[in-house]
């Protein structure tokens, strides 16, 4: 094994159905239709999947999502800003636990 | 081509002097590039390591399926000056291609062709075509022939002072303007034509709005055209029609009646580009993974005759560039032009076909899929 991230695993996710090949399939399909124009646009899904990526530090996401956020008609101010949307959501997230801290805090101290 | 010489002197003044349009790169003649051979350009393409096997067979599919169908657009290229030179072009266009002019003589010709011609539409191309001295000569015989006329446009031209009036002289005509705008932002359309060229394209996107372009009417019709500022496929058409409304409207006040979306054709300065910023092979290999065979019935090659600056013939504008003549029996030139065996030529393909077969599908006419 050449170590626990490679470009290759990108190109072949498909294979992970192969085995359990029903439950790749549901998986896969609904996949598809969560990304399909609806309410939102393709467009607008990619940039929320390019945010949650860098969220959730997915090296196989990000690389997707930056190709798909292009191709979609995204731009690179559009993209920075949904990654900063993902980095406001996570600072704010460990920001606002400050306020157990600040109740702690106050319970015991003087 | 004597008259069209004298006020061709001035047209080329005119880009020289004009420090208002941008430009985001050099053509490929100017910089003596090996790629401004077209023989080059189609060693480099061939060269590119492709899954052979998979490539042959889509070629194959491709191939079987790509006969003529009735001839509707006669397209010309009235030449390769232009007043931009943007970063995709696959014409190598600019300022400085005075080389590529249609003569008086072969334009004459195609007058006389478009008298005879099946075809509904003519297609006018560059270049910017509204640079050159015979345009509005070529779109009044052509509307005379009960021809519908698509110019194709780079908008900025149209804020040139010697093309003041023009809008509203093709609003007399019922031209159809076909405006590129890579993108309904800033960024990427300034990345591909030039800092500046998105407001100079907003700008005239104003200017036709006042005459009635770009607001449903059937008369002045203002389609827009996309092309992606980088090494990958166009955007779904339909939904990046809505989004562009919405967005160019509310943020520029400016509107269109509809958009075509292209995918980049690795030839010319686009190809310059993908070599130089290694993206190359892999922009080729995308292509061909997303070979799409729902694609071919709509390619521009099946119903569109393309006319070089030149007189030559050819089966689409991309062919036109790499100097890949039509398969005609009498030869492929405007002045020998038969159309009862331009419907039974074989297309010519090379490899740069795989652009328009990709995705979506890519011709003159938008996406094919």
């Amino acid at each position: 094994m050449p170590g626990y991230y490679n470009t290759q695993h990108l190109t072949d996710f498909g294979k992970i159905a192969d085995v359990q090949p029903e439950l790749g399939k549901k998986f896969f399909d609904y996949y598809n239709s969560v990304f399909a124009d609806g309410a939102l646009t393709a467009r607008e899904k990619s940039l929320i999947a390019l945010a949650v990526a860098h969220a959730v530090q997915c090296p196989y996401c990000i690389d997707a999502y930056t190709q798909d956020c292009q191709q979609k008609g995204a731009d690179f101010e559009q993209m920075t800003e949904a990654l900063h949307v993902a980095v406001a959501i996570r600072g704010g997230a460990s920001l606002v636990h400050g306020m157990q801290m600040r109740e702690r805090v106050q319970k015991l101290g003087m | 081509m004597s008259v069209a010489t004298a006020t061709l002197q001035s047209v080329a003044e005119d880009l020289t002097n004009d420090r208002r349009t941008p430009r985001a790169d050099k053509t490929l003649r100017r910089r003596c590039s090996p790629l401004s051979s077209t023989a080059q350009q189609l060693r480099v393409l061939a060269a590119v390591p492709l899954d052979e096997h998979s490539a042959s067979i889509e070629f194959e599919t491709l191939t079987g399926k790509l006969r003529p169908a009735e001839l509707e657009v006669f397209q010309v290229n009235l030449g390769k000056l232009c007043n931009m030179t943007c970063r995709h072009c696959h014409v190598d266009a600019g300022p400085d291609r005075l080389d590529a002019v249609m003569s008086d003589e072969i334009i004459d010709q195609v007058i006389a062709a478009i008298g005879r011609t099946r075809a509904h539409t003519v297609d006018i191309t560059g270049g910017a075509p509204e640079l050159h001295p015979r345009f509005r000569n070529l779109v009044e015989a052509a509307v005379a022939a009960g021809k519908h006329v698509m110019d194709r446009c780079n908008l900025t031209v149209l804020l040139l002072p010697r093309n003041k009036g023009l809008i509203d002289w093709f609003a007399e005509r019922k031209v159809e303007v076909v405006g590129s705008l890579p993108h309904f932002r800033r960024p990427n359309t300034d990345a591909q034509r030039g800092e500046g060229a998105f407001d100079r394209s907003i700008e005239a996107m104003r200017l036709l709005n006042a005459a009635g372009y770009g607001r449903g009417a059937p008369g002045r019709r203002l389609t827009l055209v996309s092309n992606p500022a980088g090494a990958f496929l166009g955007a779904s058409q339909a939904t990046a029609e809505r989004e562009w409304r919405q967005s160019l409207e509310r943020e520029h006040g400016v509107t269109f009646d509809r958009l075509f979306v292209l995918n980049n054709m690795p030839i010319s300065r686009f190809l310059d580009w993908l070599q130089r910023s290694g993206n190359l092979e892999a922009y080729m290999q995308k292509l061909v993974q997303a070979f799409n065979p729902a694609a071919v019935a709509g390619l521009m090659c099946r119903n569109t005759l393309s006319v070089g600056w030149d007189g030559r013939l050819y089966d689409c504008d991309f062919n036109q560039m790499l100097d890949l003549e039509i398969a005609l029996p009498d030869g492929p030139h405007i002045s020998k032009f038969d159309e009862a065996s331009w419907h039974a030529r074989p297309i010519v393909t090379a490899r740069h076909c795989f652009g328009c077969t990709a995705g979506a599908g890519s011709s003159c006419g938008g996406q094919t899929a």
